[in-house]
């Protein structure tokens, strides 16, 4: 798991990064030498989703929340490949929740800011072709997903994301919610992803989420979720 | 409109009102089933001002917390218990399980923030100094070395949490044996365990500090300790869970 994180993180990071991050991720020094996440930029800008969610929800979102999961990921990155030279199982094992919170921040996240968009670029536009055809099979009408999914985004206890993914085995689409930063990984594909993290939505909706829960689908790029779904 | 149409609209409107009434009038019968009545609860008023905690906590996060999220655990707790009372009524072992974790993390977030509301009082009050806990402060001495490791760990540990959840000071008594730990519980899960004393707790919830504190919550980890009601610790320290939990039978 960890490995494949830390190369698809490297391809990432080649394809994206700017010549910034690319002295910043030189800083990594000789003892870890592999790919470094680093922040991918979002694609569009942060008031672009307003006024589904704010400019500064959105800043804090990226920048500082998903900063977090980046440089922690990678710090304890680094204390795994030392574990692992060292043939420190017990090291090892320690770090194992701490690479899942901090790498499933990341993978989480990044996933997010690339299935929303703003309505001028295709936010809230309904899905199409066979993803289309899959929610119509399974729950009737994409409506009547939307109100199955926001139930359980409503019904997560603590933060945790909800996911529309696809069973790999099946090819069918389920509604799922993770706890925390639990990624969608193994069984499960990530077709679409909504944080219910109170830091996603607090600054504009408090207490009612049920608003943000609603007010979100506008700004859902399902071209993104189209191109996940198999 | 024809005068025959008018009044069957007319009939129409008082049917839907008569049974809007009933509907409301059964809502508001006390729920009982013989001795089987479902008891319900309602918010504790806060021991102090909205603003009291200030500049610690905002008025804002605590009218928020209080008035909004605390309620809401209160209103789906009663909900829970009174669906919990008809399906133990139906001997419905099967609806009785599927309701344990809706009542869990709702009585959760009920004992938690009660607690919680207790456990804080304003910086300038006596209570605020930990000389109001000479008892508890000697046995966090002789735990961890000094005050300032005591907060460093509380710290570090509450820090620690990933995603929602609190940190407590919790005494444990096991038989004559009697020692202060730092727990750290998740979402809403209590701290309720056989001889466990919740002394004092911190809500790591991001709801508890965001509107002020945005992604800082270090700088509310740190400022929170301004608040802490130490009286109110030496209480539950010295006393037993039933003690702790007194609030909640008061709030009935």
């Amino acid at each position: 798991m960890s490995s494949t994180l830390l190369r698809s993180s490297a391809v990432r990071a080649a394809l994206r990064t700017s010549p910034t991050k690319v002295a910043r991720a030189g800083l990594a020094g000789s003892t870890f030498v592999r790919g470094k996440a680093t922040l991918p930029d979002l694609p569009y800008d942060y008031g672009a989703l307003e006024p589904s969610i704010s400019g500064k929800i959105m800043e804090l979102h990226h920048d500082k929340h998903h900063q977090t999961y980046v440089t922690s990921l990678n710090n304890f990155s680094e204390q795994m490949a030392e574990a692992k030279q060292k043939d420190d199982v017990k090291a090892q094992i320690a770090l194992q929740p701490m690479i899942n919170f901090h790498g499933g921040g990341h993978i989480n996240h990044t996933l997010f800011w690339e299935n929303l968009a703003p309505q001028s670029q295709g936010g809230g536009e309904p899905p199409t072709g066979k993803l289309s055809q899959s929610i119509n099979d399974s729950y009737g009408s994409l409506d009547a997903m939307k109100e199955k999914f926001n139930a359980a985004l409503a019904g997560i206890q603590g933060s945790g994301w909800a996911w529309l993914v696809q069973d790999t085995q099946t090819g069918s689409i389920q509604i799922k919610t993770y706890a925390n930063q639990d990624p969608v990984v193994g069984q499960f594909r990530p077709i679409l992803g909504i944080d219910a993290w109170e830091h996603a939505y607090y600054l504009d909706y408090q207490n009612r989420k049920a608003e943000y829960f609603k007010a979100i689908w506008n700004v859902v790029n399902w071209k993104a979720a189209e191109k996940r779904f198999q | 409109m024809t005068g025959s149409s008018s009044s069957s609209l007319l009939l129409i409107l008082l049917s839907l009102k008569f049974l809007h009434t009933t509907a409301t009038e059964q809502a508001q019968q006390p729920f009982e089933f013989g001795e089987m009545a479902a008891p319900t609860y309602s918010l504790p008023p806060l021991p102090y001002a909205y603003d009291a905690l200030e500049p610690y906590i905002s008025k804002q996060i605590m009218e928020l917390h209080h008035g909004k999220h605390h309620q809401t655990y209160i209103t789906n707790l009663n909900a829970a218990l009174k669906t919990q009372a008809e399906a133990v009524h139906a001997s419905d072992i099967a609806g009785q399980v599927s309701l344990q974790q809706g009542i869990r993390f709702n009585a959760g977030g009920h004992i938690n923030h009660s607690l919680f509301w207790q456990n804080m009082c304003p910086a300038s009050s006596p209570d605020a100094k930990r000389s109001a806990a000479p008892k508890l402060v000697k046995q966090i001495k002789a735990t961890w070395g000094d005050e300032e490791k005591f907060r460093e760990a509380f710290k570090a540990a509450l820090l620690g949490i990933q995603g929602s959840g609190w940190g407590w000071l919790v005494k444990i008594e096991n038989g004559k044996e009697q020692r202060l730990s730092i727990v750290t519980t998740k979402d809403q899960d209590p701290v309720v365990g056989k001889g466990e004393v919740p002394v004092f707790g911190i809500d790591m919830w991001e709801h508890a500090y965001y509107l002020q504190y945005l992604n800082g919550k270090a700088a509310y980890v740190e400022n929170i300790w301004n608040v802490i009601n130490w009286k109110t610790a030496e209480e539950r320290y010295l006393g037993t869970p039933a003690d702790a939990f007194k609030i909640l039978k008061a709030s009935m």
